[in-house]
Protein backbone atom coordinates (compact mmCIF):
# COMPACT_ATOMS: atom_id res chain seq x y z
CA UNK A 1 0.00 0.00 0.00
CA UNK A 2 3.16 1.99 -0.19
CA UNK A 3 2.34 5.05 -2.37
CA UNK A 4 3.96 8.31 -3.33
CA UNK A 5 1.38 10.91 -2.77
CA UNK A 6 -1.93 11.53 -4.31
CA UNK A 7 -2.11 12.39 -8.18
CA UNK A 8 -4.63 15.17 -8.89
CA UNK A 9 -7.57 14.15 -10.75
CA UNK A 10 -5.95 15.87 -14.18
CA UNK A 11 -2.83 13.66 -13.68
CA UNK A 12 -5.01 10.71 -13.21
CA UNK A 13 -6.34 11.57 -16.30
CA UNK A 14 -3.63 12.92 -18.88
CA UNK A 15 -1.77 9.49 -17.61
CA UNK A 16 -4.21 7.58 -19.03
CA UNK A 17 -5.18 9.48 -21.91
CA UNK A 18 -1.50 9.18 -22.69
CA UNK A 19 -1.71 5.19 -22.24
CA UNK A 20 -4.87 5.07 -24.75
CA UNK A 21 -2.82 7.31 -27.31
CA UNK A 22 0.32 4.64 -27.15
CA UNK A 23 -1.71 1.36 -26.75
CA UNK A 24 -2.56 -0.59 -30.00
CA UNK A 25 -5.52 -3.03 -29.87
CA UNK A 26 -5.96 -2.70 -26.14
CA UNK A 27 -5.78 -6.10 -23.99
CA UNK A 28 -2.70 -7.36 -23.29
CA UNK A 29 -1.37 -4.97 -25.40
CA UNK A 30 -1.72 -2.40 -22.67
CA UNK A 31 -0.08 -4.47 -20.08
CA UNK A 32 3.23 -3.26 -20.72
CA UNK A 33 2.16 0.35 -20.93
CA UNK A 34 0.81 -0.18 -17.58
CA UNK A 35 3.80 -1.77 -16.15
CA UNK A 36 5.90 1.08 -17.09
CA UNK A 37 3.60 4.43 -16.15
CA UNK A 38 1.55 3.18 -13.54
CA UNK A 39 4.20 0.82 -11.70
CA UNK A 40 7.19 1.96 -12.27
CA UNK A 41 6.64 5.59 -12.95
CA UNK A 42 3.80 6.45 -11.18
CA UNK A 43 4.28 3.85 -8.13
CA UNK A 44 0.44 3.95 -8.11
CA UNK A 45 0.16 0.23 -7.14
CA UNK A 46 2.55 -3.16 -7.32
CA UNK A 47 3.43 -5.24 -10.09
CA UNK A 48 1.70 -7.53 -8.07
CA UNK A 49 -1.63 -5.43 -7.65
CA UNK A 50 -1.76 -4.61 -11.28
CA UNK A 51 -1.73 -8.07 -12.35
CA UNK A 52 -5.04 -8.48 -10.42
CA UNK A 53 -6.11 -5.75 -11.56
CA UNK A 54 -5.72 -7.20 -14.99
CA UNK A 55 -7.00 -10.48 -14.20
CA UNK A 56 -9.90 -9.85 -12.47
CA UNK A 57 -10.59 -7.09 -15.23
CA UNK A 58 -10.91 -10.07 -17.87
CA UNK A 59 -13.14 -11.80 -15.66
CA UNK A 60 -15.91 -8.96 -15.28
CA UNK A 61 -17.88 -7.55 -18.24
CA UNK A 62 -16.59 -4.55 -20.18
CA UNK A 63 -13.55 -3.99 -22.04
CA UNK A 64 -10.19 -5.02 -20.05
CA UNK A 65 -8.63 -1.45 -20.72
CA UNK A 66 -11.59 0.42 -18.97
CA UNK A 67 -11.60 -1.71 -16.14
CA UNK A 68 -8.35 -1.90 -15.39
CA UNK A 69 -8.30 2.23 -15.69
CA UNK A 70 -10.99 1.87 -13.44
CA UNK A 71 -9.37 -0.22 -10.95
CA UNK A 72 -6.24 1.71 -10.71
CA UNK A 73 -8.23 5.55 -10.01
CA UNK A 74 -10.10 3.83 -7.49
CA UNK A 75 -7.10 3.08 -5.88
CA UNK A 76 -5.79 6.42 -6.05
CA UNK A 77 -8.13 8.64 -6.07
CA UNK A 78 -11.92 6.37 -4.99
CA UNK A 79 -14.62 6.67 -6.82
CA UNK A 80 -14.34 9.75 -8.69
CA UNK A 81 -10.96 8.89 -9.09
CA UNK A 82 -11.91 5.33 -11.19
CA UNK A 83 -14.20 7.54 -12.93
CA UNK A 84 -11.58 9.92 -13.96
CA UNK A 85 -9.34 7.21 -15.70
CA UNK A 86 -11.65 6.00 -17.83
CA UNK A 87 -12.55 9.28 -19.58
CA UNK A 88 -8.66 9.12 -19.84
CA UNK A 89 -8.39 6.65 -21.71
CA UNK A 90 -11.09 6.94 -23.38
CA UNK A 91 -10.63 10.27 -24.57
CA UNK A 92 -7.96 9.87 -27.33
CA UNK A 93 -9.83 6.95 -29.16
CA UNK A 94 -12.89 9.03 -29.02
CA UNK A 95 -10.51 12.01 -31.15
CA UNK A 96 -8.85 9.85 -33.27
CA UNK A 97 -11.84 7.30 -34.19
CA UNK A 98 -14.67 10.39 -34.92
CA UNK A 99 -12.10 11.96 -37.29
CA UNK A 100 -11.35 9.30 -38.88
CA UNK A 101 -14.98 8.03 -39.24
CA UNK A 102 -15.49 11.49 -40.73
CA UNK A 103 -13.02 11.57 -43.63
CA UNK A 104 -13.82 7.83 -44.48
CA UNK A 105 -17.61 9.03 -45.00
CA UNK A 106 -16.44 11.50 -47.45
CA UNK A 107 -13.57 9.28 -49.11
CA UNK A 108 -15.55 6.21 -49.23
CA UNK A 109 -16.98 6.35 -52.62
CA UNK A 110 -12.76 6.47 -53.89
CA UNK A 111 -12.06 3.70 -55.86
CA UNK A 112 -8.80 3.59 -54.40
CA UNK A 113 -10.44 3.56 -51.21
CA UNK A 114 -12.74 0.76 -52.10
CA UNK A 115 -9.84 -1.57 -53.46
CA UNK A 116 -8.36 -0.95 -50.44
CA UNK A 117 -10.70 -1.42 -48.02
CA UNK A 118 -11.36 -4.96 -50.08
CA UNK A 119 -7.46 -6.10 -49.13
CA UNK A 120 -8.46 -4.84 -45.61
CA UNK A 121 -11.37 -6.40 -45.18
CA UNK A 122 -9.18 -10.24 -45.81
CA UNK A 123 -6.68 -8.90 -43.66
CA UNK A 124 -9.45 -8.53 -40.79
CA UNK A 125 -10.89 -11.99 -41.61
CA UNK A 126 -8.06 -13.33 -41.10
CA UNK A 127 -6.96 -11.59 -37.77
CA UNK A 128 -10.01 -12.21 -36.01
CA UNK A 129 -9.47 -16.05 -37.20
CA UNK A 130 -5.74 -15.72 -35.46
CA UNK A 131 -7.62 -14.02 -32.17
CA UNK A 132 -9.91 -17.09 -31.86
CA UNK A 133 -7.13 -19.58 -32.73
CA UNK A 134 -5.15 -17.69 -30.01
CA UNK A 135 -8.02 -17.72 -27.59
CA UNK A 136 -9.38 -21.24 -28.07
CA UNK A 137 -6.30 -23.17 -26.44
CA UNK A 138 -7.36 -21.07 -23.21
CA UNK A 139 -10.77 -21.38 -23.23
CA UNK A 140 -11.34 -25.16 -24.91
CA UNK A 141 -9.61 -27.26 -22.51
CA UNK A 142 -11.42 -30.56 -22.41
CA UNK A 143 -14.64 -32.55 -23.85
CA UNK A 144 -17.44 -30.07 -21.97
CA UNK A 145 -15.94 -27.07 -23.47
CA UNK A 146 -15.45 -28.36 -26.51
CA UNK A 147 -18.91 -29.49 -27.21
CA UNK A 148 -20.39 -25.74 -25.67
CA UNK A 149 -18.41 -24.01 -28.34
CA UNK A 150 -19.50 -26.47 -31.28
CA UNK A 151 -22.96 -25.94 -29.51
CA UNK A 152 -23.16 -22.14 -29.31
CA UNK A 153 -21.40 -21.84 -33.36
CA UNK A 154 -23.66 -24.11 -34.56
CA UNK A 155 -26.76 -22.28 -33.46
CA UNK A 156 -25.37 -19.26 -33.82
CA UNK A 157 -24.96 -19.93 -37.43
CA UNK A 158 -28.53 -21.64 -37.53
CA UNK A 159 -30.48 -19.48 -35.96
CA UNK A 160 -28.69 -16.43 -35.23
CA UNK A 161 -29.90 -15.91 -31.65
CA UNK A 162 -29.11 -13.02 -29.42
CA UNK A 163 -25.15 -13.73 -27.76
CA UNK A 164 -26.55 -12.84 -23.93
CA UNK A 165 -28.37 -16.11 -23.93
CA UNK A 166 -24.59 -17.91 -24.14
CA UNK A 167 -23.67 -15.54 -21.60
CA UNK A 168 -25.58 -17.31 -19.31
CA UNK A 169 -25.65 -20.79 -21.34
CA UNK A 170 -21.72 -20.13 -21.03
CA UNK A 171 -22.02 -19.49 -16.80
CA UNK A 172 -24.69 -22.62 -16.14
CA UNK A 173 -22.78 -24.81 -18.40
CA UNK A 174 -19.41 -24.06 -16.31
CA UNK A 175 -21.14 -24.45 -13.02
CA UNK A 176 -22.99 -27.68 -13.99
CA UNK A 177 -19.64 -29.59 -15.56
CA UNK A 178 -17.35 -27.87 -13.02
CA UNK A 179 -19.59 -29.42 -9.94
CA UNK A 180 -19.74 -32.83 -12.60
CA UNK A 181 -16.04 -33.27 -12.44
CA UNK A 182 -15.48 -32.11 -8.46
CA UNK A 183 -17.50 -34.68 -7.57
CA UNK A 184 -15.88 -37.88 -9.85
CA UNK A 185 -12.65 -36.44 -8.74
CA UNK A 186 -13.95 -37.02 -4.75
CA UNK A 187 -15.08 -40.65 -5.52
CA UNK A 188 -11.83 -41.90 -6.75
CA UNK A 189 -10.12 -39.90 -3.44
CA UNK B 1 -12.45 19.55 -42.11
CA UNK B 2 -14.37 20.96 -39.02
CA UNK B 3 -17.36 21.83 -41.39
CA UNK B 4 -17.35 18.30 -42.48
CA UNK B 5 -17.54 16.98 -38.85
CA UNK B 6 -19.89 19.16 -37.80
CA UNK B 7 -22.34 18.54 -41.42
CA UNK B 8 -22.07 14.61 -39.87
CA UNK B 9 -24.17 15.74 -36.59
CA UNK B 10 -27.60 16.34 -38.52
CA UNK B 11 -27.00 14.96 -42.07
CA UNK B 12 -27.78 11.51 -40.51
CA UNK B 13 -31.49 9.98 -40.06
CA UNK B 14 -30.35 9.58 -36.22
CA UNK B 15 -30.12 12.73 -34.28
CA UNK B 16 -32.85 13.17 -31.84
CA UNK B 17 -33.37 13.16 -27.97
CA UNK B 18 -34.22 9.22 -28.36
CA UNK B 19 -31.66 7.88 -31.09
CA UNK B 20 -29.26 8.86 -28.27
CA UNK B 21 -31.29 7.48 -25.45
CA UNK B 22 -31.63 4.23 -27.38
CA UNK B 23 -27.94 3.68 -28.95
CA UNK B 24 -26.43 4.70 -24.89
CA UNK B 25 -29.35 1.56 -23.88
CA UNK B 26 -27.92 -0.81 -26.61
CA UNK B 27 -23.89 0.09 -26.08
CA UNK B 28 -24.62 -0.20 -21.88
CA UNK B 29 -26.36 -3.67 -22.26
CA UNK B 30 -23.13 -4.47 -24.71
CA UNK B 31 -20.88 -3.22 -21.88
CA UNK B 32 -22.94 -5.53 -19.23
CA UNK B 33 -22.45 -8.61 -21.38
CA UNK B 34 -19.87 -8.31 -23.26
CA UNK B 35 -17.52 -10.41 -20.67
CA UNK B 36 -13.47 -10.95 -21.84
CA UNK B 37 -12.58 -7.64 -23.66
CA UNK B 38 -13.20 -5.88 -27.13
CA UNK B 39 -13.25 -8.60 -29.22
CA UNK B 40 -16.00 -10.37 -27.12
CA UNK B 41 -18.20 -6.82 -28.17
CA UNK B 42 -18.31 -7.79 -31.65
CA UNK B 43 -20.87 -10.35 -32.02
CA UNK B 44 -23.37 -8.09 -29.86
CA UNK B 45 -22.32 -5.32 -32.85
CA UNK B 46 -23.72 -7.74 -35.41
CA UNK B 47 -26.73 -8.56 -33.51
CA UNK B 48 -27.23 -4.43 -33.16
CA UNK B 49 -26.85 -4.14 -37.46
CA UNK B 50 -29.48 -7.16 -37.04
CA UNK B 51 -31.95 -4.97 -34.80
CA UNK B 52 -31.02 -1.69 -36.27
CA UNK B 53 -30.19 -2.24 -40.02
CA UNK B 54 -30.80 1.51 -40.62
CA UNK B 55 -27.84 1.91 -38.15
CA UNK B 56 -24.74 0.27 -39.47
CA UNK B 57 -24.14 -2.51 -42.10
CA UNK B 58 -22.16 -5.82 -41.52
CA UNK B 59 -20.05 -3.71 -44.24
CA UNK B 60 -19.74 -1.20 -41.68
CA UNK B 61 -18.65 -3.79 -39.28
CA UNK B 62 -15.85 -4.85 -41.07
CA UNK B 63 -14.36 -1.03 -42.07
CA UNK B 64 -14.62 -0.85 -38.08
CA UNK B 65 -12.42 -3.46 -36.89
CA UNK B 66 -10.07 -2.51 -39.71
CA UNK B 67 -9.46 1.14 -38.46
CA UNK B 68 -10.23 0.07 -34.70
CA UNK B 69 -7.13 -2.52 -34.95
CA UNK B 70 -4.62 0.21 -36.84
CA UNK B 71 -5.77 3.31 -34.93
CA UNK B 72 -4.29 3.80 -31.22
CA UNK B 73 -6.94 2.92 -27.85
CA UNK B 74 -8.32 0.00 -26.52
CA UNK B 75 -10.25 -2.29 -29.36
CA UNK B 76 -13.51 -2.36 -27.75
CA UNK B 77 -13.95 1.71 -27.24
CA UNK B 78 -12.90 2.22 -31.05
CA UNK B 79 -15.31 0.35 -32.25
CA UNK B 80 -17.61 1.55 -30.04
CA UNK B 81 -16.78 5.47 -30.94
CA UNK B 82 -17.00 4.56 -34.83
CA UNK B 83 -20.52 2.63 -34.52
CA UNK B 84 -21.94 5.57 -32.39
CA UNK B 85 -20.57 8.18 -35.04
CA UNK B 86 -22.02 6.31 -37.58
CA UNK B 87 -25.49 6.18 -36.09
CA UNK B 88 -25.27 10.02 -35.33
CA UNK B 89 -22.10 12.07 -35.56
CA UNK B 90 -19.57 13.16 -33.01
CA UNK B 91 -22.29 12.91 -29.95
CA UNK B 92 -23.27 9.75 -31.46
CA UNK B 93 -19.53 8.66 -30.53
CA UNK B 94 -19.41 9.81 -27.18
CA UNK B 95 -22.72 8.60 -26.54
CA UNK B 96 -22.18 4.98 -27.53
CA UNK B 97 -18.57 4.87 -25.79
CA UNK B 98 -20.43 6.66 -22.38
CA UNK B 99 -22.99 3.65 -22.63
CA UNK B 100 -20.17 1.30 -23.04
CA UNK B 101 -18.06 2.11 -20.15
CA UNK B 102 -20.78 2.63 -17.62
CA UNK B 103 -21.42 -0.58 -16.41
CA UNK B 104 -17.38 -1.33 -16.60
CA UNK B 105 -17.44 1.69 -13.95
CA UNK B 106 -20.26 0.70 -11.67
CA UNK B 107 -19.26 -3.07 -11.39
CA UNK B 108 -15.16 -2.48 -10.99
CA UNK B 109 -16.54 0.12 -8.39
CA UNK B 110 -18.49 -2.57 -6.43
CA UNK B 111 -15.91 -5.00 -6.87
CA UNK B 112 -12.56 -2.93 -5.59
CA UNK B 113 -14.40 -3.16 -2.03
CA UNK B 114 -14.62 -6.89 -1.99
CA UNK B 115 -11.69 -7.54 -4.59
CA UNK B 116 -10.14 -10.49 -2.75
CA UNK B 117 -12.88 -12.24 -2.41
CA UNK B 118 -14.31 -12.30 -5.62
CA UNK B 119 -10.88 -13.43 -7.11
CA UNK B 120 -10.83 -16.76 -5.56
CA UNK B 121 -14.33 -17.02 -5.38
CA UNK B 122 -14.72 -20.54 -6.54
CA UNK B 123 -17.97 -19.57 -8.50
CA UNK B 124 -16.60 -17.38 -9.84
CA UNK B 125 -13.82 -19.65 -11.03
CA UNK B 126 -16.85 -22.73 -12.38
CA UNK B 127 -18.57 -19.82 -14.13
CA UNK B 128 -15.77 -18.63 -16.58
CA UNK B 129 -14.71 -22.64 -16.87
CA UNK B 130 -17.89 -22.52 -19.03
CA UNK B 131 -18.32 -18.60 -20.31
CA UNK B 132 -14.93 -18.85 -21.96
CA UNK B 133 -15.98 -21.31 -23.86
CA UNK B 134 -19.13 -19.84 -25.01
CA UNK B 135 -16.92 -16.58 -25.20
CA UNK B 136 -14.79 -18.10 -28.13
CA UNK B 137 -17.40 -19.64 -30.00
CA UNK B 138 -19.47 -16.26 -30.04
CA UNK B 139 -15.97 -14.25 -31.30
CA UNK B 140 -15.69 -17.32 -34.20
CA UNK B 141 -19.08 -16.86 -35.21
CA UNK B 142 -18.73 -12.69 -35.49
CA UNK B 143 -15.31 -13.78 -38.19
CA UNK B 144 -17.73 -16.17 -40.26
CA UNK B 145 -19.45 -12.69 -40.60
CA UNK B 146 -16.80 -11.38 -42.01
CA UNK B 147 -15.61 -13.98 -44.08
CA UNK B 148 -19.06 -13.47 -45.50
CA UNK B 149 -18.13 -10.29 -47.26
CA UNK B 150 -14.86 -10.78 -47.07
CA UNK B 151 -14.26 -13.80 -49.15
CA UNK B 152 -17.66 -14.08 -50.98
CA UNK B 153 -19.85 -12.32 -53.08
CA UNK B 154 -23.67 -13.84 -51.94
CA UNK B 155 -23.00 -17.39 -52.73
CA UNK B 156 -19.50 -16.86 -54.82
CA UNK B 157 -16.38 -17.09 -53.68
CA UNK B 158 -14.16 -14.22 -54.40
CA UNK B 159 -11.01 -15.93 -55.96
CA UNK B 160 -8.36 -13.40 -55.65
CA UNK B 161 -9.42 -12.27 -51.74
CA UNK B 162 -9.23 -16.36 -51.27
CA UNK B 163 -5.64 -16.36 -52.65
CA UNK B 164 -4.89 -13.93 -50.03
CA UNK B 165 -6.44 -14.73 -47.15
CA UNK B 166 -4.82 -18.50 -47.47
CA UNK B 167 -1.60 -16.53 -47.68
CA UNK B 168 -2.03 -13.95 -44.99
CA UNK B 169 -3.19 -16.32 -42.33
CA UNK B 170 0.14 -18.60 -42.53
CA UNK B 171 1.98 -15.50 -41.89
CA UNK B 172 -0.02 -14.06 -39.05
CA UNK B 173 0.55 -17.35 -37.16
CA UNK B 174 4.12 -17.44 -38.36
CA UNK B 175 4.94 -14.08 -37.79
CA UNK B 176 3.06 -13.79 -34.32
CA UNK B 177 5.09 -10.48 -33.51
CA UNK B 178 4.17 -8.26 -36.02
CA UNK B 179 1.86 -5.83 -35.54
CA UNK B 180 -1.87 -5.82 -36.82
CA UNK B 181 -1.41 -2.40 -38.65
CA UNK B 182 1.26 -4.02 -40.68
CA UNK B 183 -1.03 -6.74 -42.08
CA UNK B 184 -3.75 -4.08 -43.25
CA UNK B 185 -1.60 -1.88 -44.71
CA UNK B 186 0.11 -4.89 -46.86
CA UNK B 187 -3.51 -6.31 -47.82
CA UNK B 188 -4.55 -2.23 -48.69
CA UNK B 189 -2.00 -2.44 -51.09
CA UNK B 190 -2.55 -5.72 -52.50
CA UNK B 191 -6.04 -4.49 -52.93
CA UNK B 192 -5.14 -1.71 -54.80
CA UNK B 193 -2.24 -3.51 -56.88
CA UNK B 194 -4.66 -6.64 -57.72
CA UNK B 195 -7.67 -4.29 -58.04
CA UNK B 196 -10.04 -6.20 -55.63
CA UNK B 197 -12.26 -6.92 -55.12
CA UNK B 198 -12.84 -9.51 -57.14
Amino acid sequence: MAQTEKPSLFELFLTFAKIGVMTFGGGYAMLPMLQREIVEKKKWCSEDDLLDYFAVGQCTPGIIAVNTATFIGYRTRGNLGGVIATLGIVFPSLVIITCLASVLEIYGDNPYVVKAFAGVRVAVSALITLSVIKLAKKSVVDVPTGILSALTLLLMLLFNLSPVIFVFVGIAWGIVFSLLTERRRGKTK
Amino acid sequence: MGHCLFSLDGAKKGEDEMTFLILYAEFFKIGLFAIGGGMATLPFLFRLSDVHPDWISYGDISTMVAVSESTPGPIGINMATYCGTKVSGILGGVTATLGLVTPSIIIILIIAHVLDRFKDNVWVRRSFYGLRAAVIALIAYAGVQVYKIALFNGNRLRVKEAILFCVLLPLMLRFKKVHPVIWIVIAAAVGILFSLPS
